[in-house]
């Protein structure tokens, strides 16, 4: 569709695209400005673009109602604990689908796919139940555990295998007649080359993990045990009202380091999903 | 004889020295090696579990009271009763259903758009793409905060002359607010999924239907999404599985309500787990889930053959 477009035709697609962006943009940009408005200044009428006044204390106030800092470790360390084993097992096991020979290596493929079809909100119950009877309830175990090995690596396995069965077998040819071994192979020839993928996988699984709600809700029962999800809604007076301006200074804290490394990484984020496994 | 004797011993001797390990056999253990993490995790945090959820489902069991007894089929019986549940159902339904046509229309729009020869293309992709960056409850907070009442939504309407409705307490608008506010949250995926397939459109196709003087909206509609039909497939099928798993944003805009307006089945699953502690009647709900994102699934991947136009 990409013809060459007149200048009228310009002006109305930057005018649309404008319009359109309203709604990704400026909730942002409200989260931030309103997290060092004074709580009186809050819902003042006509709003406040920007604010009139500002009060930082709001993020003093982050910490000092809840045990923030540690929550903000428990998600990072979690996150990328995540991250790395799924990177680490998923490639493994997508790898060895997609490269090696072994019986039944079909239909272990297709034990595996079952995750796709059994999220894991399908077995919250007997998951509860399981790391009830192993002792892990508060803990960050099942945060761990089922992300990196259950339902929600399977997406990754998938994505890496994709990946490894488009690559040329001849990389691999020189090295097996060198006799090096299958561990060797995949580390220092194939790994390498799956950088993009790796890529993707990485930034979805770290999203996955940071965004998880339903689990730590059903898991974790102390404050300093939650993770950032949890904690952002507990920010509430004794009558269970918002306190906005501290919610949403704690939201801002979520958010804008993430925010930060996407908009320095945006090429390899965006076009690494785009061309990943995914496309179908 | 002797020479014989010599042969056989020879060949005894090279049959005996081939090793065990054959090439063979070392890259098959190599194989179940490499998989057995992940094989062992589907089995230990999937299929077991599955299975549990099962059995429990035939069971009464409150925790609260320690009564775990055999039912058999009473809480599918309790499920077929539950007048709440078709409710839910139709919750489920219309959140679903209103979040992926409006997820891959406007997916789809700014995809095109973005598709242009344009100075700044980047930026505005960039921007368009960063909700899906964004901590997810720390977006559904802000959007519950800009949909109160007398929230910043309400009163950008009031500065036009309009007095806005209460969003999240009036059971129509509930609907639409959690449906927009988890499009606008994800759409950009889809959006970076359809901009992939539009820029594999062999230019040439256009080239041709311009030539034959088909004007834009005939290119798109006869060449463009056909093209892009396996995209739009599977897209559809990660998007109506997704909707299926929504928890987190309607826990915090709505709790379900106003009534049980916004209560979809996965959070129905979840008060009755682990709010009323009824564990058998949850994973009844639980199964009842499971067997719906089969069915859809496989319904999706029949479709697959009769709708997609055109396999890489």
């Amino acid at each position: 569709m990409r013809g060459e477009l007149s200048p009228g035709a310009k002006v109305a697609i930057y005018g649309l695209m404008s319009v359109l962006l309203i709604p990704f943009v400026f909730p942002t940009w409200w989260m931030i400005t309103s997290s060092v408005k004074p709580i009186s200044d809050i819902f003042a009428f006509p709003p406040d673009l920007i604010p009139r006044r500002v009060d930082f204390s709001t993020y003093a106030q982050v910490f000092e109602l809840q045990p923030f800092a540690r929550q903000y470790w428990n998600s990072a360390y979690i996150a990328a604990v995540v991250t790395a084993g799924t990177m680490l097992f998923s490639s493994m096991a997508g790898y060895a689908f997609a490269r090696i020979r072994f019986p039944f290596a079909n239909a272990l493929f297709m034990v595996v796919l079952l995750g796709l079809l059994i999220p894991s909100e399908v077995t919250i119950v007997p998951l509860f139940q399981m790391f009830l009877a192993w002792d892990m309830i508060n803990t960050h175990w099942p945060l761990i555990l089922v992300p990196i090995f259950g339902a929600p690596s399977v997406f990754a396995t998938f994505v890496m295998r994709q990946f490894f069965i488009a690559l040329p077998a001849e990389l691999e040819e020189a090295a097996r007649v060198d006799g090096l071994g299958r561990f060797k192979i995949f580390w220092t020839i194939a790994l390498p080359l799956a950088r993009p993928a790796l890529a993707a996988v990485g930034i979805f699984t770290f999203l996955h993990s940071w965004n998880l709600y339903l689990e730590p809700i059903v898991f974790l029962s102390s404050p300093e045990m939650f993770t950032l999800p949890q904690a952002l809604t507990q920010y509430t007076d004794a009558y269970g009202g918002a306190m906005w301006n501290i919610q949403l200074a704690a939201a801002t804290l979520t958010a804008v380091p993430v925010l930060i490394v996407f908009i320095i990484a945006q090429k390899q984020f965006v076009e690494g999903l785009a061309h990943t496994g995914l496309k179908g | 004889m002797a020479v014989a004797g010599v042969e056989e011993r020879i060949t005894g001797k090279v049959a005996r020295k081939r090793p065990f390990w054959t090439m063979e056999r070392r890259d098959s253990l190599a194989g179940y090696l490499f998989i057995a993490p992940q094989l062992a995790g589907i089995i230990v945090f999937v299929l077991i579990p599955l299975g549990l959820v099962f059995w429990y489902s035939m069971h009464e069991w409150n925790v609260l009271a320690a009564r775990f007894n055999f039912v058999g089929s009473k809480n599918y019986e309790q499920l077929l009763a539950d007048t709440a549940l078709l409710e839910v159902l139709g919750a489920t339904g219309i959140f679903s259903a209103g979040l992926v046509v409006f997820n891959l229309s406007l997916a789809l729009l700014l995809a095109v758009l973005l598709d242009q020869k344009l100075k700044g293309i980047t930026v505005y992709r960039t921007l368009f793409f960063s909700p899906v960056v964004v901590s997810l409850i720390a977006w559904t907070i802000v959007w519950r905060f800009l949909l109160q009442n007398n929230g910043g939504i309400n009163s950008i309407l009031l500065l036009a002359g309009i007095e806005g409705p209460n969003w999240l307490r009036d059971p129509t608008t509930a609907m639409i607010s959690v449906i927009v506010v988890q499009v606008f949250k994800n759409v950009g995926l889809n959006m970076v999924l359809f901009l992939a397939a539009l820029q594999g459109v062999p230019r040439e196709l256009y080239e041709a239907a311009r030539v034959d003087g088909a004007p834009r909206f005939k290119q798109f509609r006869r060449i463009t999404l056909p093209m892009i039909s396996p995209t739009i497939l599977l897209t559809s099928i990660i998007t109506i599985v997704g909707s299926l798993q929504v928890f987190a944003q309607i826990a915090v805009l709505t709790q379900g309500g106003p009534g049980m307006s916004t209560t979809v089945l996965v959070y129905y699953l979840y008060q009755q787990a682990f709010q009323f502690h009824r564990f058998g009647y949850g994973s009844t709900l639980s199964i009842l889930l499971f067997v719906i994102v089969a069915v859809l699934t496989f319904v999706q991947w029949q479709m697959r053959r009769r709708l997609v136009f055109y396999e890489r």
